[in-house]
């Protein structure tokens, strides 16, 4: 049975329609990445799912449970660590954990241990009796992940969990999460709007745009929907590249760049029919490059029409 | 363990935060003190001889603690309106919300130390009260219906302020919006006597809500004529503190 499931999610505030029918089916142990652009719909998915607000339409279940009809059941089985850090400022590292640890109705000796253990885990045991307002963006946001662990939750929504952080702790935010899922087997909802997160964690990934999941599959699978990838020529001067663009019909020039992208399917025929061409010509290429698709090409070739 | 346990372990948790962080930032509670205190120097020494004489006699201070003592109260509820905007509007509250844990702990925790805080300030305005001159005629059942009194009031207050906490988008907004609950008692028997005031004022004095609270207190402390306004104080107390409780939890359910 899916850790997350949902069918015909719908959500409107007045007249804008947020979500237009969002079906989910998410295994447990897995992790999900919903992968998006601002404004696509993801924070109220996550929202609806997480019990914060009923969605207008549709049905959802979260670890066995029903969001709207069964909030506590769901409430005992998540996490939820969103975009804006839910830490308390004026309290300390461990006053936050202890908090959480009282909230979740542990003893206070186990509550204890517990707020040890992740301070350690997520390396805050030197910051641990210092009040919050003076954390660093990601020490706050690992601390705001180790109070949504304090309950031991079986499914965990990550709402841009690495939106605003520095290329250094993102790569340590992403070894938490991969650590989540190899240690403890929960079920991890991802958001994000960053492609290489989604390809890096993922095991899915649902691009959602306008409110709709317009794709969805394994990274590879959607590097499949965008065929091939490209060709990239560079020339030493703008005459060269004049003759090489007038050879190819789809080819793309950048003239600043001196720099021709073919469309090619990556095949090592693609390239020699393109290197004939040029010899036939006479026209001089300095190097060659081949691109194959990456997750930004499927991202804006999907999300290219709602042109934001 | 049940509900009913979980709900009143949970607002003490709630509670336990509250007061740790009224700790951590002091100012809070350092302005809801000197607001009145710097009234009674004010009203004691500087307008207290030309007021005094108005009134017909008698020590001035000992008219106007009453009023201010009330005041200190109403300073209480902009501590609670500004508390609990700051929860709504930073990402705690829905951490909250995704946890479960009793509804009513969130609101029961702000407002129970919104309580203890004021009644703080209260010990310390009345001990000021003291010091410049007051001196009361109550005894201790008086003291004690007196202390009564003006913890159901800061209750009444604190409900209706978590309310104002609640809709109020900023923090700035939710320390004005309760400026005018301090500024009533101006219109009210807290200065002078209604009696002074311009038709239309004096009606509105008289039957506004906390000229009957002042007219108590003042009786209990002062051993002046309470009549029926002790009773018609518990009215208004209890009707306001209902629909604080009642509007603050529909708009929280609906946050």
């Amino acid at each position: 049975m899916g850790a997350i499931s949902a069918v015909g999610l719908t959500k409107s505030y007045g007249d804008k329609a947020v979500l237009r029918g969002i079906d989910l089916d998410i295994p447990a142990g897995s992790v999900f990445a919903l992968l998006g652009p601002n404004g696509a719909g993801k924070t109220t998915t996550v929202q609806i799912l997480s019990t914060l607000i009923p969605a207008d339409g549709g049905a959802a279940q979260v670890a066995g449970h029903d969001v709207v009809r069964q909030t506590d059941g769901v409430r005992k089985a998540i996490g939820v660590t969103g975009q804006f850090s839910a830490v308390d400022n004026l309290l300390t590292a461990e006053e936050n954990l202890m908090l959480m640890a009282d909230l979740n109705h542990l003893h206070r000796r186990e509550g204890r241990r517990r707020a040890e253990e992740l301070l350690r885990r997520f390396e805050l045991t030197e910051a641990a009796r210092k009040p919050v307002a003076a954390f660093s963006g990601g020490m706050r946001r690992k601390l705001d992940l180790a109070m949504t662990l304090v309950g031991d939750p079986k499914v965990i929504f990550l709402d841009e969990p690495t939106t605003g952080l520095d290329p250094r702790s993102r790569r340590t935010m992403w070894e938490i999460i991969r650590g989540l899922v190899s240690d403890h087997g929960v079920t991890i909802f991802l958001t994000t709007q960053y492609l290489d997160e989604a390809d890096q964690l993922a095991d899915r990934i649902a691009v959602l745009d306008g409110g709709r999941i317009v794709a969805e599959g394994t990274a590879e699978e959607l590097k499949r929907i965008v065929p091939g990838g490209l060709i990239r020529l560079h020339f030493a001067d703008a005459a060269q590249l004049g003759a090489a663009a007038g050879l190819f019909e789809y080819a793309t020039a950048d003239a600043d760049a001196l720099r021709l992208d073919i469309p090619g399917d990556n095949s090592v025929l693609t390239v020699k029919a393109v290197l004939d061409t040029l010899d036939n010509a006479s026209v001089r290429a300095e190097s060659l490059v081949v691109e194959t698709a990456d997750l930004d090409d499927v991202f804006l070739t999907l999300t290219g029409e709602g042109a934001r | 363990m049940s509900t009913t346990t979980y709900a009143v372990s949970d607002s003490l948790t709630m509670l336990r935060r509250n007061l740790k962080r009224a700790q951590r930032y002091p100012a809070m509670t350092f302005s809801v003190v000197v607001m009145p205190v710097m009234m009674l120097l004010l009203f004691n020494y500087a307008f207290g001889g030309a007021l005094g004489a108005g009134i017909g006699g008698g020590s001035y201070i000992d008219y106007v603690t009453p009023g201010i003592v009330l005041m200190t109260a109403t300073a209480g509820s902009v501590a609670t309106a500004v508390g609990v905007c700051v929860d709504m509007t930073e990402g705690i509250v829905n951490r909250f919300r995704t946890m479960a844990i009793s509804r009513a702990a969130f609101l029961t925790g702000h407002v129970v130390g919104s309580v203890i805080q004021t009644v703080i300030a209260l010990v310390v305005v009345i001990g000021a009260a003291f010091a410049m001159g007051f001196r009361s005629s109550a005894g201790p059942v008086e003291w004690l219906a007196a202390a009564g009194l003006l913890v159901f009031v800061t209750l009444t207050l604190t409900w209706i302020s978590a309310g104002i906490g609640l809709v109020s988008k900023t923090p700035e907004s939710a320390s004005n919006t309760p400026l005018p609950l301090t500024f009533l008692p101006f219109i009210g028997s807290a200065i002078v006597p209604p009696d002074s005031m311009p038709t239309v004022l004096r009606w509105f004095a008289e039957y506004q809500p906390f000229t009957p609270i002042i007219e108590t207190l003042r009786g209990l402390l002062m051993g002046t004529g309470i009549g029926n306004s002790g009773w018609i104080a518990l009215a208004w107390c209890t009707g306001l503190t209902l629909l604080g409780y009642v509007w603050s939890r529909s708009v929280f359910h609906r946050r």
